[in-house]
């Protein structure tokens, strides 16, 4: 490993390669461009520019690794290394990106898919050109409407259809009355003036397109006007009504006279914003304490309980002539074997507080049992002994395996001496154990930092801290709080600007022990050298 | 009374005598921590064959025993909550992710094993800072970029097979490449080299001379990757949608979501028939599955 190979070492392999080969090669590489021409295409056109850059390295990589000859070795890894480039690596990078971003419910899209929504709303004016109506209605509930306008033409206008100049007699439209309406329209009924006062709906819609046409008053129908304008040059929206100016402020339009907002807002950086709102704001900062706190207790208490359990099981049965050996560790591997998920639901079930069998074996027994589900402190206790349940099993089979490692000359050498088995164990067995579980049990730990299944399927964090705003309860740990903030969108809509800011610092956790875990193992295995 | 002491201490002070002692002790122990491994799976084994199917009813001994629960959910296949579809997604996305993450984390081991090329431990030492790192914390990024890419392909999307199996992709060149390039690391280097002398190519050493050779080891590691994604939750949680698409695992979860005490018995017909292939799995082969774990994890 610490030996610098020289590069040039394997290349003269590529002169055999035969036609066929070449053929298939060159044929591979064809098609990979041409599909991923497409899609990143289509990714440009949809507004995915982060997407078209990393898969613009993915390309990249491809082509050089399998149309150089120097490249070769490269051929044997690039389609992984594509795969978490893509999946793993760029979602790192993706997260942090978002975490600077004020994504999530209000502010999902991009300000270039928002803008056309702000710039379709219009508004009535009270003032300018408008038109005498009728309104008919059809069988199915559709309107429409005959205007006149100043200059006495006639004018059908339907929903969704350009407004067109219309003459009796075509169109099925039928003779004028004295005022200059359509008598009858084919397929429509005219409406009486009771009948269009009391119609709510017909105020409401709006007719015709480009231009649009709303009904103003009883006599009066007008033009609706755009009420947004953007200028694109100094990125500010006029309200046309009122003459409001809108300035952009952290990925919405924003009145600096009023504070009033232009719905939707779209995807911004806004900086620190989700960081010191996380670590500011009293709302979240509330139960992220107790978050935190809890955070670190489980694991450490769950590696050293399963880790514990699992060495005194593994020392209990060493003895190579143990009876019926093979069937006790079969038995004691069982929840090993059950997928994590269903096993969680399984003592969800047996330790419910009134219908589980455990509680009702001991309200049976002793007239009392744990609230397991309601008070944080038993709901955290039911916790680890769930993950007591699911843990022992690997750091038993780990420990065995690691025992037998163990030379027995040493303990030969140390009954010698005259130590005593406590002795032993303390001085050959532990370190010896350790060098090899050391780095297996910081693993663990962050194994369990982090985990989210055993958390959320048990009784999804709760039972719910009081006065939290979030949700959040007195088994959540970071990941579950991110995953509610950022999917379940309870209270307070989807975040996922303020999720990434989380998840972020839970990098840097996870990053700070795995170093000290880097460190500690070299540590160890110097120690394992001396020995 | 002083006969029982001398017996006592003859006993006591012979060696044998307290070897047994203490095995009887363990073996008492061993009881014990049986009960505690095996009683849940015991629990719902007598929960599944209840026909009332509630929590708080249930017996250790069912009464009127009956498959009332498997014959509802499994043979039938109910519109809501079809156990059967969701178990054989399971199983397809299982099977389809490990084969493919064992072809391409092979592959890339064989170049880390017997090719040398430029950025070959910074690859090797990338790969295992960034395992450090679950895929997990990631998840609303891979949530929104399975967004983005099923805005393109709508076949690769949310809610589709395909788009959860290349994230499981991503995430499998961690740890199993480094397993891998330790085994082929132990298969001489004499071997492909006197190949090569023969006129073989890269290719042919690899396919018809190292994986016959490293069989075991690909098993050992197809069964845990299967493992792993077949029980995996929180992926498929996120980015599956429909009840059809559901895998067994998150079907699982949803449908306890609800009446959980009435659901009881129909949930655990379900989690006992998808937990029961991979048990059968484990104990079948726990000694080799046990030698991969030391394995991997001793060396590094």
């Amino acid at each position: 490993m610490n030996v610098r190979t020289p590069a040039k070492k394997s290349t003269g392999i590529q002169s055999k390669e035969s036609t066929l080969s070449l053929i298939l090669r060159l044929l591979f590489v064809a098609i990979f461009d041409i599909g991923s021409a497409l899609f990143v295409y289509n990714a440009f056109q949809l507004g995915h520019l982060q997407l078209v850059a990393v898969f613009a390295v993915i390309i990249l990589a491809m082509n050089l690794a399998f149309l150089l000859p120097s490249a070769y070795p490269y051929r044997w890894l690039v389609i992984g290394f594509s795969f978490m480039v893509m999946f793993v690596i760029y979602p790192i990078v993706f997260t942090l990106y978002i975490a600077f971003t004020n994504y999530g419910d209000g502010h999902l899209i991009t300000k270039e898919q928002a803008l056309p929504q702000i710039l379709s709303a219009s508004f009535l004016p009270e003032s300018g050109k408008s038109y005498k109506w009728t309104a008919y209605k059809a069988e199915n509930g559709d309107y429409a409407l005959w205007l006149i306008d100043e200059q006495g033409v006639g004018r059908l206008a339907k929903v969704g259809e350009a407004i067109m100049e219309a003459q009796p007699g075509s169109n099925g439209i039928g003779e004028l009355d004295a005022k200059g309406f359509p008598k009858t329209i084919e397929g429509f009924k005219r409406l009486t003036a009771v009948q269009t006062a009391t119609d709510k709906t017909v105020t409401g819609i709006k007719f015709g397109l480009d231009p649009t046409i709303q009904i103003r008053s009883t006599s009066e129908a007008a033009e609706l006007q755009p009420l947004y304008v953007y200028d694109a040059g100094a990125n500010i929206i006029t309200d046309q009504q009122t003459g409001e100016k809108y300035f952009e402020v952290a990925g919405t339009f924003t009145s600096q006279t009023s504070g009033k907002e232009i719905k939707p807002g779209f995807r911004a950086t806004i900086g620190l914003t989700n960081f010191t709102n996380f670590l500011q704001s009293p709302a979240l900062r509330g139960p992220l304490t107790q978050i935190l706190v809890w955070n670190f207790v489980f694991p450490t208490i769950s590696v050293l309980s399963t880790f514990g359990l699992g060495l005194a099981i593994a020392l209990m049965f060493n003895d190579r002539d143990f009876p019926l050996k093979k069937l006790i560790r079969s038995l004691l591997l069982v929840p090993y074997t059950i997928p994590g998920l269903i096993t969680i639901i399984i003592w969800r079930g047996m330790m419910n507080p009134d219908l589980g069998v455990i509680n009702q074996t001991l309200k049976s027994i002793f007239g009392w049992a744990p609230p397991w589900f309601i008070e944080p402190i038993w709901a955290q206790t039911a916790i680890l002994l769930v993950n007591l349940w699911l843990g022992y099993p690997y750091f038993m089979l780990i420990c065995s395996g690691a025992l037998q490692s163990i030379s027995p000359d040493l303990y030969e050498a140390a009954i010698v001496d005259g130590a005593n088995g406590w002795q032993a164990f303390r001085a050959i067995t532990l370190p010896l154990l350790l060098v090899a579980v050391g780095p297996l049990l910081i693993a663990s730990y962050i194994y369990n930092f982090n985990n989210f299944n055993l958390i959320y399927l048990f009784i999804a964090g709760g039972p719910p801290i009081a006065g939290a705003t979030t949700q959040a309860g007195h088994t959540d740990i970071l990941i579950s709080y991110v995953y509610n903030l950022a999917f379940s969108g309870s209270g307070r809509g989807v975040q996922y600007g303020l999720a990434s800011a989380i998840t972020i610092i839970l990098f840097m956790i996870v990053g700070a022990i795995t170093l000290v875990q880097f460190r500690f193992t070299n540590m160890w295995e110097e120690v394992s050298k001396n020995v | 009374m002083s006969s029982i002491t001398a017996t006592y201490q003859r006993l006591s002070s012979s060696k044998s005598f307290m070897k047994r002692f203490s095995i009887v002790v363990r073996l008492i122990i061993a009881v014990i921590l049986i009960v505690f491994a095996v009683f849940p799976v015991l629990w719902i084994l007598s929960a599944s064959l209840d026909p009332t199917g509630s929590l708080g009813q249930q017996t250790l001994i069912p009464r009127n025993a009956s498959l009332k629960n498997f014959y509802d959910y499994w043979w039938v296949n109910p519109e809501l909550y079809p156990f059967r579809t969701w178990w054989w997604n399971s199983i397809k996305v299982a099977a389809i992710s490990t084969v493919l993450s064992i072809s391409i984390t092979t592959m890339a081991a064989y170049a880390f094993s017997r090719l040398r090329f430029a950025g070959r431990v910074t690859m090797l030492k990338g790969i295992l800072l960034i395992q450090v790192f679950p895929n997990l914390l990631a998840l609303v990024s891979i949530y929104l970029l399975i967004q983005q890419v099923g805005d393109i392909i709508p076949g690769l999307g949310l809610n589709t097979h395909a788009g959860l199996i290349l994230v499981y992709l991503g995430g499998s060149m961690g740890m199993n490449i480094w397993l891998m390039k330790g085994f082929l690391d132990t298969i001489p280097r004499a071997i492909d080299e006197s190949a090569m002398v023969d006129g073989a190519t890269n290719f042919q050493i690899f396919t018809q001379l190292l994986l016959p050779l490293l069989r075991p080891i690909l098993v050992v590691i197809g069964i845990l990757s299967f493992i792993g994604t077949y029980g995996d939750f929180v992926l498929a949680r996120v980015l599956l949608k429909s009840t059809d698409q559901f895998t067994l695992m998150v079907g699982l979860q949803i449908f306890t979501a609800g009446q959980f005490s009435k659901n009881w018995g129909a949930f655990s017909a379900g989690a006992l028939l998808g937990a029961l292939p991979i048990m059968v799995i484990y104990l079948a082969l726990q000694d080799q599955i046990a030698g991969g774990l030391t394995q991997g994890a001793v060396k590094e």
